[in-house]
């Protein structure tokens, strides 16, 4: 029986209809009945892709052995001309229904807890209108049909994500980071659609159903084509990864994501932690079968920028201060273990446990990372500083904030049974299968984890109490019935056989647990939880001690590795100086200047000349006649000859 | 015809009176005095046109129609003048032809 789907068109719809409306009339309604209508339009959305979810996995979507991709809704956008028709529409299949899932869950949990931590702020129904915007894209990111589709989308949520960041608009490192953000993204996305042009322009389609068939003769054609070492598709679909790199903050385009933390906390949770970070990876796994099958080349670059992502990341987090960054780059780090992840998987069967990783690593880091930045939020409410030294002790104060926050802290360090020990340990086994090199180093990241979460823990929640301006208390209802449910869900989701339901073959396969690599990752998690312990549980001087001992490794993790100003210096010393300055003395003194030096020349000659109109009328009457004889003469003259 | 004076005497007279309005023209500052200057060059064409009917084609009457003509133009444009000239005046105090100099470029 076939199941229509076209209900999924709702969701986009009402987060659409709800941005304008919240967007438009915002500031005549009612603050509350604003954030109604956002929240009410999430939660239809929340309803429909659960639906759409169950209905998929455990009705109609598995046919003979295969997962079905449906294409409920499309209809034509552009049409420029009969070979080139840009069309929206709906596609599902089983990673677009995840991401739904993932996408409306932590989207609703953010407009409830928003309606907590966001009160009485100034704008509080543009917030409102900002989020449905980025729900909205992100929705239509997810479930794009054709590749075009996808990137008009993903503009649209850097625009929100821009919008968000920016949010408190008087506060200056706040535009700055928006602006950082948006430059950064969007440089990125220039390769992106570089990429497009390059892959539509041999295969004559934008569609992904088209693109992927592994009867398309143009695919294999642009494989077979080399361009400086390597093949055309190869590069179209390392420039589209480059898009990826950048929405996903990999390194080298990681700088703006530390920086975007200065929006809102749930704007953190919901774009830079759980949705829009992960659409690169959500790129690259939509692209998977191009990329395993035709650019092994590609893929690999996919999976060394992860992986060196996912240690570099993790290394730095280690000494930041500021729990958000801490945050920020836990998620680049994670984000890279999904790169990672889709960088060694091979396709079919077993061979695609990396995918599957990557997907259920998606999946359940959503939740949990959502978690730690929603109790981040908590936490800033109760305190009013984002700074860990201004923390500690707060268990007393913060009971619920303080139990969901260790559950996400044990999910993202991989304790089982907690949900991140489950994806982390297929990641694992993927890259063991793959490359030793990379399993050491994930094993290795994996303590870094662990060891930087509970770095953060034992800091905000035990250590001495420090003096707080007011006694911290517990966050109203709104917001700690997200965070109760975000940890229900970060100790379940690690449970679901997701190789079940998402591979790349679309064939479902089972997976083993692997006890050979589970106990050495269990165990260095262990290991840097208790290294933790042992400096921060408990006010000791060893940390600081560490610090003297290394001072010049702890300033290059404190300074990011001077990643900023790396930047800074090649586009100032680099860029500015060495070629936009020339470019600007060639533009101001060769083009202005042969322009301005025709009008000088007019000018002054006009000058010298309008002195001759003196006004004097006897003197025009003498030059005249005097020319009229001098004419007569050399007429005479002329003739008498 | 005029016994003794050939019109060789009436047109080096008249070219004398012609000049002496150039130089007139070019040289006076007072502009009654330019307007004077004007009328001499105008009257030593008359001169010539009267002179050339006489004595070239005395049965003809277009030279002595001209001339009238002529004078009767110099007597409009010394009306027009000097309306202009009093105008000039009443504005600048004066009647000095190289304070007459607003116009120029």
């Amino acid at each position: 029986m076939q199941v229509d789907f076209s209900y999924i068109i709702w969701v986009p719809t009402a987060l659409f209809a709800s941005f304008l409306v919240v967007g438009l009339w915002g500031n005549k309604l009612k603050a509350g009945l604003s954030a109604g209508i956002a929240t009410a339009a999430i939660l239809l959305g929340a309803v429909l892709s659960y639906t759409a979810a169950f209905q998929y996995f455990f009705g109609n979507g598995l046919q003979q052995g295969v997962y079905q991709t449906f294409i409920p809704f499309t209809v034509e956008w552009l049409r420029f001309y009969d070979t080139l028709v840009i069309k929206m529409g709906i596609l599902l299949d089983p990673i677009s229904i995840m991401m739904l899932v993932v996408v409306t869950t932590i989207s609703s949990m953010v407009h409830i807890y928003s309606l907590g931590y966001m009160k009485g702020e100034k704008g509080f129904e543009r917030f409102y209108a900002f989020l449905s915007l980025f729900s909205f894209s992100m929705i239509g990111l997810v479930i794009a049909t054709n590749i075009f589709q996808m990137y008009v989308f993903w503009e649209l949520v850097g625009v929100s994500s821009f919008l968000l960041i920016g949010f408190y608009y008087q506060k200056p490192s706040a535009v700055s980071a928006s602006k950082k953000a948006f430059i950064v993204t969007r440089f990125a996305d220039f390769g992106f659609l570089v990429g497009i042009l390059l892959l539509s322009y041999f295969t004559k389609t934008f569609d992904f159903q088209t693109l992927l068939s592994p009867e398309n003769a143009a695919i294999t054609q642009m494989a077979g084509l080399s361009f400086m070492g390597m093949s055309v598709l190869s590069w179209a679909l390392l420039l589209i990864f480059m898009g990826g790199a950048g929405k996903s903050a990999m390194f080298p385009l990681h700088i703006w994501l530390p920086d975007a933390m200065e929006g809102p906390t749930p704007v953190s949770a919901l774009i830079h932690a759980a949705t829009m970070v992960v659409a690169g990876v959500y790129l690259v796994a939509r692209l998977f079968g191009l990329y395993v099958l035709h650019a092994p080349d590609a893929l690999a670059v996919v999976a060394a920028v992860g992986a060196f992502t996912s240690l570099f990341a993790a290394l730095i987090a280690v000494t930041q201060t500021d729990i958000k960054r801490v945050l920020a780059f836990s998620t680049m780090s994670q984000i890279g273990y999904m790169m990672l992840a889709l960088g060694v998987s091979n396709y079919g069967g077993a061979e695609g446990l990396g995918f599957t990783a990557s997907m259920f690593h998606l999946f359940t880091h959503a939740m949990f990372k959502a978690l730690l930045f929603l109790g981040a939020g908590a936490i800033i409410h109760a305190v009013h500083s984002n700074e860990m030294t201004d923390m500690g002790g707060l268990r007393k104060y913060l009971p619920i904030t303080h139990i969901t926050f260790l559950i996400a802290a044990l999910a993202i360090s991989g304790i089982p049974p907690f949900a991140g020990f489950f994806s982390k340990d297929e990641i694992l086994a993927a890259a063991f299968e793959a490359n030793k090199l990379y399993f050491w180093t994930e094993w290795a990241v994996a303590g870094l984890t662990a060891f930087y979460m509970f770095r953060l823990y034992f800091n905000i929640f035990w250590g001495e109490s420090k003096a707080y301006a007011h006694t911290p208390h517990e966050s109203p209802i709104s917001m700690t019935v997200p965070l109760m449910f975000l940890a229900a869900m970060s100790l379940v989701v690690g449970f679901i056989p997701f190789s079940h339901y998402v591979s790349p073959d679309f064939m479902p396969f089972e997976t083993h647990f692997h006890w050979n690599i589970a106990i050495p990752s269990i165990a260095i998690g262990l290991v840097g939880i208790v290294i933790a312990a042992i400096m921060y549980l408990k006010p000791k001087p060893l940390a600081g001690n560490l610090v003297k001992a290394m001072p010049g490794l702890y300033r290059l993790s404190l300074r990011k590795f001077y990643m900023d100003e790396l930047y800074i210096w090649v586009t100032h010393s680099i860029i500015f100086n060495s070629i936009s300055r020339p470019i600007a003395w060639f533009d101001k003194k060769v083009v202005d200047g042969s322009m301005d030096g025709m009008a000088w020349v007019t000018n002054k000659m006009s000058g010298k000349i309008k002195n001759l109109q003196s006004g004097q009328l006897q003197q025009y009457a003498f030059v005249m006649i005097s020319g009229v004889l001098g004419l007569a003469l050399f007429i005479l003259y002329w003739v008498s000859r | 015809m005029i016994e003794g004076i050939g019109v060789t005497e009436f047109v080096v007279v008249s070219t004398l009176m012609f000049f002496a309005g150039v130089y007139g023209f070019i040289v006076r500052k007072n502009l009654i005095t330019i307007l004077m200057a004007v009328e001499l060059i105008l009257n030593s064409v008359n001169i010539n046109f009267v002179v050339f009917n006489k004595y070239l084609y005395p049965n003809l009457l277009q030279g002595y129609m001209i001339s009238l003509f002529v004078i009767g133009i110099a007597a409009a444009e010394a009306a027009v003048a000097i309306a202009i000239i009093l105008n000039v005046y009443r504005k600048l105090q004066g009647i000095d032809v190289e304070h007459v100099n607003t116009m120029k470029y």
